[in-house]
């Protein structure tokens, strides 16, 4: 069983949908109380950096969540779920983050990429370049497309945690692995059967 | 590397698929969902669809359509046609949409976008713009007649300028390409930009049903004035017309509906072909 955080922004029902299409149970909760006792949670979410973390405060969730992740079980974050487990994000107004992996959340470069004819968001079908062994990856081969679309990347400060990487203006971590921490930039739930496969392999675990 | 994207687009009218040529004569032709899955597994990149049904009873029969496909196919999904609220928009999104694309509630509403975007952010929000090449001269008085007052009033930096038969001027159309409201296409996608939208398809009413190609030099145009991704519609008929949409049009996606759905050509023949002639796809 799987238990997906609900709260109140993104795409949860895709994210439902996904899994059990691979045969992984799921549930969707918003109660700190079920996420105490949960053992795999996925943390999904489209949308600002700013309101998610809003939402997991009125929630009661950010510690909770910090918890879950210090007791070595397994986390899941999908897109925003990438995000908001970095120190701080630059969009809108500098906005702390779960701090649970330390860097930052920064926006791609509007006048570099408008000279190299880039498209703000990064929006679309790109591929992965695998960094390091990952067990959510074992499905995967270097070179697969994932579908992305985000305005802001993360920049860990070890980059040792950095999954997979994504060329888009230059590369950025598309995937972060971090022992009992996984995270993805792009959208497995939106990604066809490469990322079914991640969603089954995270079931798995 | 970014590959581009190729769109099936199914027209969808009280919960079946169908497609008119010119919008006009349409034909009833299966089952959404059906179609859905055949379109994923030949490796479509996203799906739309676009709803033409007319009757206000009927219009909960897409949210059933959409919920059904994102229950089996596993890609983006957008919905277009008849949205026209915040609460329109909540509905696709809860039934699994990825994102919405909004056409005439723009050009009435242009403040629609704006709040769209902010409630659901920019990533979801594609604007649908219907342009046409002008073929007679217009004049400010002509212009101000066709304009609605929100338009004149409000952002009246979209509207027209004078302009020649002949002249390089597309004009945002409503209602499916029967009615001109005189907003230029560049300054309209530019503002849409700039209120959130997160995407701009483009459909060329002067090429839609014609099978003669896309309108590169209006593409190109639009997708050098925006940061945001275009995507191209309107008159692809065989598989030179995609390359030169994305080569030429400098579009970031290419949207077909006929071509595909009479099975002229798979999107797989598209793909093999863009990617022997030096273009970015994926698969």
């Amino acid at each position: 069983m799987i238990t997906i955080i609900d709260y109140g922004m993104g795409n949860l029902r895709s994210v439902a949908k996904a899994f059990e299409a691979v045969g992984v149970a799921v549930r969707l909760t918003s109660d700190p109380k079920v996420v105490k006792e949960a053992g795999k949670i996925v943390l999904p979410g489209v949308g600002a950096f700013g309101d998610c973390m809003k939402n997991l405060k009125k929630l009661g969730l950010v510690e909770v969540i910090k918890e879950h992740v210090a007791k070595g079980n397994p986390y899941l974050g999908l897109c925003l779920g990438l995000q908001v487990l970095f120190t701080e994000s630059e969009e809108f107004t500098l906005t702390k983050g779960l701090d649970i992996i330390k860097g930052r959340v920064v926006k791609f470069p509007e006048e570099e990429f408008k000279k190299q004819k880039l498209k703000i968001p990064h929006m679309g079908w790109n591929s992965v370049k695998i960094q390091k062994e990952t067990p959510i990856l074992k499905d995967i081969s270097d070179g697969t497309y994932f579908y992305f679309v985000h305005s802001f990347y993360v920049k860990p400060d070890d980059d040792s945690v950095s999954a997979t990487k994504t060329e888009y203006g230059f590369e950025f971590t598309s995937m972060v692995s971090h022992e009992n921490v996984f995270a993805c930039q792009f959208h497995p739930e939106k990604s066809q059967g490469d990322g079914l496969k991640i969603l089954r392999d995270y079931g798995e675990l | 590397m970014l590959a581009v994207r190729i769109i099936p687009c199914l027209d969808v009218k009280d919960g079946r698929v169908v497609k008119g040529v010119n919008f006009v004569g349409l034909r009833d032709a299966g089952d959404p969902v059906e179609v859905a899955k055949i379109y994923d597994e030949q490796g479509a990149d996203e799906l739309t669809f676009l709803d033409i049904t007319a009757s206000h009873e009927n219009r909960d029969t897409i949210i059933d359509v959409v919920s059904r496909t994102a229950e089996q196919v596993f890609m983006p999904l957008t919905v277009g046609g008849g949205i026209r609220n915040l609460d329109d928009i909540r509905r696709m999104l809860n039934a699994g949409a990825d994102k919405v694309s909004i056409n005439t509630a723009a050009v009435y509403n242009p403040d629609f976008v704006r709040e769209a975007s902010y409630k659901f952010g920019s990533q979801c929000i594609v604007v649908a713009v219907d342009a046409r090449r002008i073929t007679e001269k217009l004049t400010k008085e002509d212009i101000l007649k066709l304009a609605d007052d929100k338009i004149k009033n409000e952002y009246p930096d979209v509207l027209l300028d004078e302009c020649e038969a002949g002249d390089p001027v597309w004009e945002v159309f409503t209602h499916g390409g029967r009615n001109p409201v005189g907003i230029d296409v560049i300054k309209w996608a530019r503002k849409m930009e700039e209120l959130g939208a997160g995407e701009i398809l483009l459909t060329s009413m002067d090429r839609d049903g014609t099978k003669i190609g896309f309108d590169c030099e209006l593409t190109s145009r639009i997708a050098d004035a925006l940061t945001i991704p275009v995507i191209a519609s309107g008159g692809v008929g065989n598989l030179e017309h995609f390359y030169d949409g994305f080569k030429n049009g400098k579009a970031s996606a290419a949207l077909a509906a006929s071509v595909f759905h009479y099975k002229e050509l798979t999107i797989k023949q598209v793909k093999d072909y863009l990617k022997e002639r030096g273009i970015r796809v994926r698969g």
